[in-house]
């Protein structure tokens, strides 16, 4: 049997046309967990199916969200967008860590190269390493380790 | 102090408890143009950025440095760089030149080059510049949420009523960080009773701030200050990499944020560094997007007062929100913190970002009185939203309010504050009394609110977070309490969050869950025909004000019981030599029973009889009913009239005394201020008029004036002559009249 247009679309997904992702791709869009929008209902809240921090963006929908930004021509969002998908899966307490560690002063050259590589090789998180040795690099150079 | 009343009375005005002053420079207080601003220019070395803005790379503070690694775009900076600055502005309000090709262009072009270009545009060219770069297509409005007390109460009544009132972002704050939780649960409660969907957010201490929004309790967050110099940004215990990894764990969790910054913030903190305030914006508008921030609240927000003491800090202001929208940033344009004491100078001001339209007009309305407003904010407040309503009205212009009906507000705030009464009995938080429901529906402010045990509260905020109290965790608390509606819209909140569709640029959400952004419908404004237009139904949504009346002329006809008049025949010149002839509009004591000052008929009748004879002339009344100006009707009775001196009367109680040998546009004496005629006026009048048939040189009859009173009378004015000139009849003869009941008419001939 021939394949619709739609069909082959399943797996694909269009930045140019597939926003927003909840209207246009819900098949696209799960939470962490992999439920889909239309599973996160009050019937399933009551029934305890819905986990409470399970309501939020999977890394992949977060790369979805900086390709649309992305073929917007809006760079500096999709990339902010890839690092946050980097975050997604990193608990709260780990990222507010992080923040805390390049606030000015706060971290020594090394501290920091640490929180990349764990970045890079524990979290699965690269472009935020990337990001933090940027920023190493930068504080170095104007004083602001600790 | 001035010997002069006027210079005095000028300085009793409100504006007057402003400072305003000469540039300085040095200190950073120079709105735009500094003579320390740098020329703008970059110099690129083998793809590498060696100078910018007459800096070296070498001396180039963490701001310069981000902005060359993560915001310019390098295989634009040749083509944007060589451009002319007046070519460049040129182009900004050029209707054939599209948006995005600014966009575009701005992406090459660096901070110092951005303010110049900026600055060389007055301010109608910066308004149409800003309604050509806006991100999204409809602007919208943000509300500001608080007050003194913190009652949960009455801020889930405010932020319903925001809601309903078509503010697309809510924002509260705390006075006591420790409420937090609490505040940030009743705003969100509030508003999607009001209409789900609306975006809301607890400013608070960053760390918290993105604490909350993980657990689901805010749906947005713009506390991400920063600052055009790296003092400031230091100072404020950030850098621009800090922030922008704060920006990446709040979009990880699914929640929008857009940065804050705003001329006169590096004065205000004594360290400019000697620049000028829109220079320094936009350096700061350049990291906020080098950040990958989708957007800015940006509007000088609360140092507004500063750049607003200097010449063109306005203009300034307005500058840079046109940054923000030319770098493709959503704007939130302001207009929140008390500008100035002047009502006029704070409108006028405004008019620069509600005429154009912005993402947000202003970056918080304050919904409740500004004395309940924990921002510093209120600079238009639950006072001013008729003004707003009618300002937009006038216009025809969308600013992101909708004028809603009274009752629809009540309901709306007592449902709001019966939700967050259920969910605080269902979580097992201080209870919410009856007496405060009431309160927060009818109250004025915080000080109508009874006293709540703050320690209680406070301890139910720190369970907040200690036992981990999500969105989720409300949604199923309000199930529970039988609230099912709003806990579908709690729910239906966390489930933007997990699309993450509103993290796109300028993202608002419309009813029925419909996530609006630059990306699904960008503003493509062309020149007239093209871009958004306040038209079809959402005109009519915006124009129709609860309180505005039917033009029509029913609204002014008589429902009195007045005396019957008896048309007695057709009026005949000349009279008794002593005669005095009242002429009265085709409609008096028919259609029209009242004057405009709403005197009855009769008795202006009766008083303008009594004047006459009271002097010792006699009198005759008719009706004209060939016209219905009351030059002609005077005009008219003169010529009737015995002595050839009429009085005559319109309808409303406009009033001439004539005299038949004038030219029917001149006249003895005319009363035009009906609405300030009182029956002894008309008394007055009948009396001169009767000295003036006797050959007496009377003097006039003295009459107040209020100028106001055609501001306040003019549509009654417009009704009551439509129906006099509608009782018109063409070429009729005038005719005698007499009032059965109280038979005024003494003389007929």
């Amino acid at each position: 049997m021939p394949r619709s247009k739609r069909e082959t679309r399943i797996d694909g997904f269009d930045p140019a046309s597939d926003y927003p992702l909840s209207t246009v791709r819900p098949d696209l869009v799960t939470t962490p967990s992999g439920r889909r929008l239309e599973e996160l209902t009050l019937e399933a809240v009551r029934q305890g199916t819905v986990a409470d921090d399970d309501l939020r963006a999977t890394a992949e929908t977060l790369r979805r969200q900086a390709a649309v930004a992305r073929e917007s021509r809006r760079h500096p969002l999709a990339a902010n967008l890839e690092r946050a998908a980097d975050l997604a899966a990193i608990s709260d307490h780990e990222i507010l860590a992080l923040y805390t560690a390049l606030r000015p002063g706060r971290s020594t050259g090394t501290e920091l190269e640490d929180w990349a590589s764990r970045l890079e090789k524990e979290l699965g998180a690269p472009q935020v390493a990337a990001f933090v040795r940027e920023a190493a690099v930068a504080y170095r150079e104007s004083g602001l380790l600790r | 102090m001035s010997d002069s009343a006027r210079a005095r009375a000028r300085l009793e005005r409100e504006l007057r408890r402003e400072v305003v002053i000469e540039p300085n420079p040095a200190l950073g207080l120079i709105a735009m143009g500094g003579p320390n601003d740098p020329e703008p220019g970059l110099t690129i070395d083998d793809g590498v950025v060696v100078e910018m803005d007459g800096r070296p790379a070498a001396d180039f503070d963490l701001i310069d440095r981000f902005i060359v690694d993560y915001g310019l775009d390098l295989t634009e900076t040749a083509g944007a760089m060589s451009l002319n600055e007046v070519e460049i502005a040129r182009m900004l309000v050029d209707i054939d030149v599209p948006r995005s090709e600014l966009v575009r262009l701005a992406s090459g072009l660096t901070p110092a080059r951005l303010a110049r270009v900026v600055s060389r545009l007055d301010p109608v060219e910066m308004m149409l510049a800003l309604k050509k770069m806006r991100a999204r297509n409809r602007p919208a409005n943000q509300a500001h949420v608080t007050n003194r007390k913190e009652s949960p109460v009455l801020l889930a009544a405010d932020a319903a009523e925001a809601a309903i009132r078509g503010f697309a972002e809510i924002e509260t704050t705390v006075g006591v960080s420790r409420m937090a939780p609490l505040n940030a649960i009743a705003i969100l409660v509030g508003s999607q009773v009001g209409r789900p969907g609306v975006l809301t957010q607890c400013a608070v201490e960053e760390r918290k701030n993105l604490e909350l929004g993980m657990l689901g309790l805010t749906t947005y967050s713009e506390t991400l200050s920063v600052y055009g110099t790296e003092s400031c940004m230091i100072d404020g215990d950030d850098t621009p990499w800090s922030k922008a990894l704060l920006a990446s764990a709040y979009a990880s969790r699914g929640i929008k944020v857009r940065f804050t910054s705003g001329t006169g913030s590096e004065a205000l903190m004594t360290h400019s560094d000697g620049f000028s305030m829109l220079y320094l914006e936009a350096r700061c508008l350049w990291l906020v997007r080098a950040a990958g921030s989708q957007g800015v609240q940006n509007g000088s927000i609360s140092a507004v007062a500063l750049p607003l003491s200097l010449p063109g800090g306005t203009k300034a202001i307005l500058g840079e929100n046109l940054i923000g929208a030319w770098l493709d940033l959503e704007v939130a344009s302001g207009n929140d913190a008390v500008a100035s004491h002047s009502a006029i100078r704070k409108t006028a001001k405004l008019m620069g970002q509600f005429l154009p339209g912005t993402d947000f007009v202003t970056s918080g309305y304050s919904v409740m009185p500004k004395r309940d407003n924990m921002f510093g904010g209120g600079n238009f407040d639950s006072d001013d939203l008729d003004e707003w309503t009618t300002i937009q009205r006038d216009w025809q212009v969308d600013a992101g309010i909708e004028p809603v009906n009274e009752n629809e507000v009540l309901r709306v705030r007592e449902e709001a504050a019966r939700t967050i009464q259920a969910l605080y009995r269902s979580l097992g938080f201080p209870p919410i009394t009856d007496e405060e429901i009431r309160s927060a529906v009818y109250g004025y402010d915080s000080r109508d609110m009874p006293d709540r045990d703050r320690l209680a509260d406070l301890e139910a905020a720190d369970r907040v977070l200690s036992d981990g109290i999500t969105g989720v965790s409300l949604a199923r608390a309000l199930d529970l309490a039988g609230q099912s509606g709003p806990a579908e819209a709690i729910l239906g909140m966390q489930r933007l969050r997990v699309s993450g569709d509103y993290l796109q640029t300028s993202a608002i959400v419309e009813p029925g869950w419909a996530v609006v952004s630059a990306v699904n419908d960008p503003n493509e404004y062309r020149g007239p025909g093209t871009g958004y237009r306040l038209d079809g139904e959402r005109w009519e949504r915006l124009r129709r004000l609860p309180h505005q009346s039917e033009a029509s002329t029913k609204a002014v006809s008589s429902r009195r019981e007045s005396p019957a008049v008896v048309e007695i025949g057709d009026a005949i010149p000349g009279g008794p030599d002593d005669e005095v002839v009242i002429a009265v509009g085709p409609a008096f004591l028919s259609v029209v029973t009242e004057t405009i000052g709403g005197l009855a008929h009769e008795n202006v009748l009766t008083a303008l009889v009594d004047g006459i004879e009271g002097e010792g002339a006699s009198c005759r009344v008719v009706r004209v009913r060939r016209t219905s100006d009351v030059a002609f009707i005077g005009h008219d009775g003169a010529g009737l009239s015995g002595s050839g001196v009429g009085v005559g009367i319109q309808s409303k109680g406009t009033t001439v005394i004539h005299r038949a040998d004038l030219q029917p546009l001149d006249n003895l004496e005319l009363f035009g201020m009906a609405p300030l005629l009182t029956l002894d006026s008309y008394r007055a009048i009948g009396r001169n008029a009767a000295a003036h048939a006797l050959g007496k040189r009377p003097s006039p009859v003295p009459t107040e004036i209020d100028n106001f009173a055609r501001a306040k009378l003019i549509v009654q004015t417009t009704l009551l002559q439509a129906l006099e000139t509608g009782e018109v009849e063409p070429g009729a003869p005038a005719t005698v009249i007499e009032l059965r009941e109280r038979g005024v008419v003494t003389e007929i001939i």
